[in-house]
């Protein structure tokens, strides 16, 4: 599993700061479901093509990538249009949601994560007002991107050792022992990370005596 | 194993009268007591900690940059108290953990070795000089923007060390850095610990990591059992383990 979306190049749209690619993004949005016509959207799909594949030189396969995990959406919506509307609604919906996916993904495979989330705490820092530090906001989305993939594997590891004593991930039976121990490793991990940003000077908050689980003296 | 040892750092390493000092440290995880009245004063450039699982040998290892304070006792860091200190202790004191993947916390490679410097509040050009000047020492600098989920487990505890290190403590503490390792990214993780000119403190169950240590303790049931050169050090260890 990969949420690494962010494409390394030397390119004009790389440079472009996040907030003004995550504006133009909005703009798109706004622009496609104001202007509800085929020809519109026809157009805004080959410039988000143009953009991604000519100005930001990103691989075919990464947008490609980002199509295939919407293909049963957008044939769902297209059948659903073509069976109550009718087949030009049907092919606007599906066009306007593909262009706005590929929108999204040029978007993330042409922007940091740190340029995305300096971005969040930006438009969180309003809330300083009332206590909120939005520097933690955008550690919280970051780490959630980074650990998502880790999760991922853990519980897929926890799959792995219960198929090599038999056991089956189906079923609610599957579920419950495939949870159960993914939650234990969490918590489990959950403290080793607040203890590694402690390490790395994320909080100055002095630590709480004995907090520490006694499985892991 | 025999790796080159730089020349220590003057400031950090060997004026005897800094360095890291336990006094009748104790603590305890509620009831249950995991070291008991430890005095120790860490002066010496690489100090190894051995010990079975659950012999305190991890809080030991906790206690030195503030990471856990003790239920009784003081632990000094430079004359530094952990429990009153900790900002300033953890500036000197860089952890390194076992798995490198509770540790990676951004995304990407670049942006988790900057991690540490953001929270100091290093300026952004000296951070994007440090982390790129620290990627290239552990060979990581052609995977700065990829994925740190998508490294090797080798290269992921490079990134953490690297992490630790781009902070440039004064002492860096391990806890059993290379047990998730295989065989070659083992030797090069001991490899980088051997030519560290910081302090270093290992916690280890890899006994020729200790190789041309200046010093072993050997903890069991929260004490320090045996305070010596590695070899007579690692042989009270075994003979320790033979007995059970």
């Amino acid at each position: 599993m990969t949420l690494a979306l962010y494409v390394p190049r030397r390119s004009l749209v790389h440079r472009i700061p996040a907030g003004g690619k995550l504006l133009a993004l909005a703009a798109l949005a706004v622009l496609l479901f104001a202007v509800p016509a085929l020809p519109v959207t026809g157009a805004a799909l080959l410039a988000v093509l143009a953009v991604g594949l000519g100005a930001a030189r990103l691989p075919a396969a990464t947008l490609a990538r980002q199509a295939r995990t919407v293909r049963w959406w957008l044939a769902g919506l297209f059948v659903f249009h073509a069976l109550f509307s009718d087949l030009p609604t049907a092919a606007l919906t599906v066009l306007r949601l593909l262009a706005l996916v590929l929108a999204a993904a040029v978007v993330t495979a042409t922007t940091r994560v740190t340029e995305m989330v300096a971005v969040i705490e930006r438009l969180c820092a309003p809330l300083r007002v009332v206590g909120v530090r939005p520097a933690r906001i955008g550690l919280v989305v970051s780490m959630a991107l980074r650990f998502i993939p880790v999760l991922a594997e853990r519980a897929e590891r926890i799959r792995e050792a219960q198929a090599a004593r038999g056991g089956s991930a189906r079923g609610l039976r599957g579920v419950r022992t495939t949870v159960t121990p993914l939650l234990v490793q969490l918590l489990q991990m959950a403290h080793t990370i607040s203890e590694a940003l402690d390490a790395r000077g994320a909080d100055d908050v002095p630590p709480a005596r004995g907090r520490r689980s006694p499985a892991a003296a | 194993m025999r790796f080159r040892r730089p020349e220590p750092r003057p400031d950090a390493v060997t004026d005897p009268a800094r360095g890291i000092e336990l006094r009748g440290v104790s603590h305890r995880y509620g009831d249950r007591p995991v070291l008991a009245d430890v005095d120790l004063h860490l002066t010496e450039a690489r100090i190894g900690v051995v010990g079975a699982n659950g012999s305190g040998k991890s809080t030991l290892a906790r206690l030195l940059n503030g990471l856990v304070v003790p239920t009784a006792g003081q632990v000094l860091v430079d004359g530094l108290d952990t429990r009153t200190s900790v900002r300033e202790v953890r500036r000197r004191v860089g952890f390194v953990f076992q798995d490198p993947d509770a540790q990676i916390v951004h995304p990407t490679v670049a942006e988790d070795a900057a991690y540490g410097l953001e929270n100091q509040g290093v300026p952004a050009a000296e951070r994007a000089e440090r982390v790129a000047e620290v990627l290239a020492r552990y060979g990581l600098a052609g995977h700065a923007d990829h994925p740190a989920h998508l490294l090797s487990g080798g290269q992921k505890q490079l990134l953490a060390i690297a992490g630790v290190l781009v902070m440039r403590p004064a002492r860096v503490v391990f806890d059993e850095p290379t047990t998730l390792l295989d065989l070659v990214n083992a030797r090069r993780v001991a490899r980088v610990i051997h030519e560290l000119e910081q302090q270093v403190v290992v916690v280890t169950h890899q006994l020729d990591l200790l190789d041309g240590f200046d010093r072993v303790l050997v903890v069991d049931g929260g004490r320090i059992v045996e305070d010596a050169a590695p070899r007579p050090a690692v042989a009270a260890y075994r003979a320790l383990m033979e007995r059970r």
